[in-house]
């Protein structure tokens, strides 16, 4: 009798102790809701505020004018062209440099202190602030090997700012591979080539890319290190173009020309005095806003179709 | 493995190409680089907008500051410097050592302006020393009714630029009377849309910046009539004001330095800054700043045409500088 009533006794104790946690559970789960909303829903509003302030100038005159002292004139056509060019030397260096390395120091590298000093100093230098890169581009590429205040300039200098992001991405996208992938493909003979290229890298594919797409994305909303290396602000004449009619039909001129790039239009737009400029910066930041969303839209469904084609 | 082979030499090829590229398309093609001050660029950029529609030659401004400027401007890497404020020793010295020579260009006025909020009824005017009382180093004002007795008893609080800005460097030396010299304790920005922000968005606010940052923000700012004395006529900054030589001591020129060897042997840059001073009058106008009298102009085009390189200050700003007696001190 007694030690039934006692077992009664705990029952209760046990049911307010589970009732306890499951509030607690909720309050968490209440609380962490709101955090994600606190980031979500202030995103949101600075973008509507963006498109409700920028919405006149959403138009094709804005993308096919240069800039001009009449903000109903001005447009961002030398602007979103220096973007799109200085991305491709971005692209066209930092991917190739990124991956191998990314490659070598998850397949080839021997474990020793000297690779891991090199991985704390990857990781560290995705923390760096991006107008250290500026400054040591201002050093090296402009003056020391005198590319000038190019687009290559540029590109290279975002190159190496997004560096590590491709490195470290790469990194984890690899590690994700079973090593009984690895395993079997040594298995049946394969050299250590093979197994890299064949296997490693085509299956970690959609995670470098995903990378690689998070790198280029950053790399269009720099500002700093772009003119800490000298972009100009108004430019109102297009680089050479790339393709040309006559033989070799490649033309890289454009390399060494003058430029400067959405996030500087934005910033000369907005500190003028006249508010009509305050509306072109607004649209130039949703224009900012909706090419990173499209590109991180981009690499989360490229890398769901590249998931879906990899069959183990 | 032959195409394999072919594909990698045109590539090899094709980067070296690049690289040696680079380093000659800035020779072929003509193109007039100008770098300064984000105060003159609206300016700049007006006639480099209309000169390259006029004469199909390119033209690109940078906004690097007076001082950015001035350094690639000394290390001989633009033909043309924007400057709101003269030449300083050290930029002098830098110049002289790259053997870089400069023609002294004043291409037209700011006026600074010295505003409140809108809803400030009490001040009506202010002396100099009265500006001074609130702005110079130490200075414990921190209620307008300790500027004035009759004034309420409302907090005043101060916007301004930088100390990095030529504007700041103008605004101590006319108030406090000596360049770089004020109070700290103000909320300082480069941006001047910020500070019009913060004295719209404050009663008891008061800052100072250029005239055209006040000409768009009429509605929710008042300038302040400035009296040079005690006593003196109280003076609104204008473009009458300005080009009468009224408006002191907050008026000040604002210059281009062209580099002597481009405007001798480059006929792109000579043709460049004489369209900048035939069309200063209408285009520094429509950009809202001041632009010198007629008379000015033409000193200053017969100036240029002289070739005569240097400058007429002595490395630091003066306040009330006649254009003619600038010019002429230049032999």
């Amino acid at each position: 009798m007694e030690h039934r009533a006692s077992v009664i006794e705990n029952l209760g104790e046990v049911r307010a102790m589970i009732k306890r946690h499951k509030r607690n559970d909720l309050l968490f789960a209440g609380l962490g809701l709101l955090c994600l909303m606190l980031g979500l829903v202030t995103l949101m509003l600075l973008f509507w505020q963006l498109i409700a302030d920028g919405y006149p100038k959403f138009t094709l005159d804005f993308l096919t004018e240069f800039p001009s002292r009449h903000a109903s004139r001005a447009g961002l056509l030398s602007a979103w062209t220096g973007s799109l060019l200085v991305m491709t030397v971005t692209f066209v260096t930092a991917v190739p440099i990124g991956v191998a390395a990314g490659l070598y120091l998850e397949e080839y590298a021997p474990k020793n202190w000297f690779t891991d000093l090199i991985e704390i100093n990857v990781s560290n230098l995705a923390g760096v602030p991006s107008i250290i890169y500026g400054l040591l581009a201002l050093g090296l590429f402009v003056y020391m090997l005198g590319f000038g205040q190019s687009i290559l300039t540029a590109g290279l200098t975002l190159a190496l700012l997004i560096l590590p992001i491709v490195i470290v991405s790469t990194r984890e996208a690899i590690r994700a591979i079973p090593v009984s992938i690895r395993e079997a493909a040594y298995g049946v003979g394969a050299t250590k080539w093979q197994v890299v290229y064949d296997h490693v890298f085509k299956y970690s594919y959609g995670g470098i890319l995903t990378g690689v797409i998070i790198g280029m994305s950053r790399a269009l909303g720099e500002t700093a290190p772009i003119i800490t290396i000298g972009a100009l602000t108004f430019i109102a004449f297009l680089p050479p173009a790339p393709i040309t009619a006559e033989p070799p039909f490649l033309n890289f001129e454009w390399l060494s020309s003058g430029f400067t790039v959405m996030p500087i239009q934005m910033f000369n737009w907005l500190s003028r005095p006249d508010h009509a400029f305050h509306i072109n910066a607004a649209a130039t930041g949703a224009l900012i806003i909706v090419v990173t969303l499209l590109m991180n839209g981009a690499a989360i469904w490229m890398r769901y179709k590249i998931r879906k084609n990899i069959k183990w | 493995m032959k195409t394999q082979l072919f594909r990698n030499t045109l590539m090899a090829s094709l980067i070296v190409q690049a690289f040696s590229f680079s380093h000659m398309a800035t020779a072929a093609d003509k193109i007039i680089k100008i770098d300064g001050s984000s105060t003159v660029y609206p300016i700049t950029e007006a006639v480099a907008e209309e000169f390259q529609r006029a004469k199909g030659v390119k033209v690109t401004v940078g906004e690097s500051g007076t001082g950015g400027g001035f350094k690639k401007f000394c290390r001989g890497e633009t033909d043309i410097s924007d400057a709101s404020r003269p030449i300083s020793q050290k930029e002098i010295d830098a110049c002289k050592e790259a053997g870089v020579q400069y023609i002294e260009l004043p291409i037209a006025y700011d006026a600074l302006t010295v505003v409140v909020n809108g809803k400030n009824d009490w001040l009506k005017q202010i002396t100099v020393a009265d500006l001074k009382k609130i702005w110079e180093p130490g200075s414990k004002v921190k209620s307008w009714k300790q500027v004035n007795a009759a004034f309420p008893d409302k907090p005043i609080n101060l916007y301004g630029p930088g100390t990095a800005s030529g504007t700041f460097d103008y605004f101590t030396e006319a108030v406090n009377g000596k360049a770089q010299a004020s109070r700290t304790d103000y909320t300082p920005s480069e941006d001047d849309n910020v500070l019009v922000q913060g004295v719209a968005g404050n009663v008891g606010g008061m800052g100072y910046f250029g005239l055209a940052y006040y000409l768009e923000n009429t509605d929710k700012l008042k300038a302040v009539p400035i009296m040079a004395k005690e006593g003196a006529k109280p003076v609104l900054p204008s473009e009458a004001t300005v080009m009468d030589g009224t408006y002191q001591p907050l008026s000040r020129p604002i210059f281009i330095y062209v580099n002597a060897t481009a405007a001798a042997f480059k006929p792109e840059v000579k043709a460049f800054v004489n369209f900048y001073l035939d069309n200063a009058p209408e285009l520094v106008k429509e950009v809202k700043y001041v632009p010198l009298p007629k008379n000015d102009y033409e000193a200053v085009k017969a100036h240029f045409k002289s070739l005569k390189p240097g400058t007429g200050f002595n490395g630091s700003p003066e306040i009330g500088i006649k254009i003619t007696d600038l010019l002429s001190r230049i032999k």
